[in-house]
Formats: C-alpha cells, structure tokens, sequence
C-alpha cells in the first residue's frame, strides 16, 4: 500500500518535475553554477529579506512594555 | 540510635568543583530562562532554533535509515521515504544555518565578550560540510559513485586522501554515521550553552534612534551599545 501511495505521489510530482535530464548550468564566463543551486541562493536571500522586513507577532506589544 | 550530619563536602572532591563552577557558569535562572529580551521578537532570530530543529530530524531519520540499512533505503517504498526525509531535512539545515549566520554576521554577534559563541557556530558550520559530503558518498548508488571520484581527486590533492578515502564506503559510513555527528551535536550543545551564558546579542543600538525603541527589554537584563551586559 506504501508502494502504491508513493508511486503515485512520485509520478505526478514527476509530470510537474522531470529530472529526467543532466542539470541545466548557468554558465557565464568564469561563472558556472547549476540552477537549482541559484534558485536555493536565491531563496536564501529572499528569506533574509523577508526576516528583516516583516514584523513579528506581538513585537509591536511587547515593545509596548506589556509582555 | 542517632545518626550523625554528614561533613560537608570537602572542595578537593572534583564532583564538588564541577558542580559549583558548573553552577557559576550558568545557574538554572540563566540555563533556563522564561522571558528573552523583546529585540528576540524579530523573524531573523528564529533561524537558529529552526536549525536545531532540522538537525534533530537529520538524526531521527538517520538512526532509523542506520538500522534498516542501504538494500531498505533503496528498494522499499517506506525507506524511499525516509531517505527523502533525511535529504530534505538536510537541505533545510543548511537553508536555516546559512541565513542564521548572515544575520549574526551583520549583526556582529561576537561582540560583547560572545567571541566563543560565534567560534563554536562558525566551526559547527565548516564540519556540517564534510558530514554531508561522507552523506553523499554514502548513497549507495551512481550518485554516490560519481560524486567520491570527483571528490577523491580535492582529497588527493591536499593530501587528506592518505587517511580519508571518499571511494570507501565504510569509512565514509563511520565517518557519516558516528564521528561527524558526535562532534555536530557537541558543538551545536556547546553553542547553545554558550549563548544562555553570554545571552542573545541585541542589535546595534541607532545613533538617532529614541531610547525607549532601541533599548527596550522585558528581560535579559541591560546592554552597551557593543552587546555586553552593563
């Protein structure tokens, strides 16, 4: 039953995904990086930003004085 | 019949000295604490909890991928999964830990005397590396085959290849299972330990920024503007 379950879990995120191929790799003169390695990059910062600029829940009031 | 008080305990017993330098260092308050200062309330300092977080799923997951071993991880649909759950885990441990150290980074987190707390994150990091490396030559499969060829010829080079064969799986293995994570999860413990007695680094206090914003705190007690305790 697991089997089954997984193989079909593995077969649409396959129709989505096809890794079925060599990585593709930015390559611009000295530079060469897979894309799924910038994407991770990329994200990362994405969320750095995101951590700085958001706000947290409850800062606001417990800067306030009441915690 | 009565029964005699026992004699204090005498100071050259080590149990003794362990304990009160152990206690010194850090009493149950500081180990312990139920409030942190309000600059915690911020997204960028849950990064460091969501690494622990990750990197006990990398254990929980590696113990069980350990017990069931390569032939289960690959041909079973239930060791399919929990090899994904390790892999994923890992990535997500590296994901936290790295955004984790771009925010101490910038906030200089050694200042105000937490010079071993960044020390012991920044070394846990640099032997993170080699433990997902031995992870990766420890697949089992055409991956495996093709990164620890690739790797063996940077090991040869710096001369680490006569004691560290990435093309030995079970060297590697050891390497991955046992050495690797012991000195993770010692160092990971050490920093924790050490950011409970040093306490969280505030940021940077603004020059023009009001008092009352800057300064603020519900607990944890008052800092300079460097990050040591006043």
């Amino acid at each position: 039953m697991n089997q089954i379950v997984l193989g079909v879990g593995s077969g649409v995120l396959g129709a989505v995904f096809n890794l079925n191929h060599p990585a593709h790799v930015v390559h611009w003169h000295f530079f060469e990086m897979s894309v799924s390695n910038i994407v991770v990059i990329l994200l990362m910062l994405a969320v750095f930003a995101l951590a700085i600029a958001l706000p947290f829940p409850g800062a606001a009031r417990r800067r306030g004085g009441a915690s | 019949m009565s029964v005699a008080p026992s004699p204090p305990p005498a100071k050259t017993s080590w149990t003794v000295r362990t304990r009160e330098k152990a206690v010194e260092a850090l009493p149950p308050e500081k180990l312990l604490p139920d409030g942190q200062p309000t600059y915690v309330a911020s997204w960028i300092y849950v990064f460091g909890v969501a690494t622990i977080a990750s990197l006990v799923v990398i254990v929980a997951s590696g113990v069980i991928l350990a017990t069931k071993g390569p032939a289960w991880w690959h041909y079973t649909g239930i060791g399919h999964f929990f090899n994904s759950v390790h892999m994923w885990a890992v990535e997500l441990f590296f994901f936290t830990m790295v955004i984790h150290l771009w925010g101490k980074y910038w906030m200089a987190a050694w200042r105000g005397g937490r010079a071993r707390v960044w020390v012991t994150g920044a070394v846990t990091f640099l032997i993170a590396i080699p433990t997902a490396l031995t992870g990766y030559v420890s697949q089992q499969n055409f991956d495996s085959q093709w990164i620890s060829t690739q790797a063996k010829d940077a090991m040869n080079a710096t001369g680490a290849g006569a004691f560290f064969n990435v093309t030995n799986f079970g060297q590697m293995y050891s390497w991955h299972i046992l050495l690797f994570p012991i000195a993770v999860v010692a160092l990971v413990a050490a920093h924790v330990l050490l950011v409970r007695r040093h306490g969280v680094v505030p940021p940077f206090v603004l020059a023009d920024a009001p008092r009352s914003a800057a300064g603020a705190h519900s607990a944890g007690g008052a800092h300079t503007s460097d990050g040591a305790p006043r």
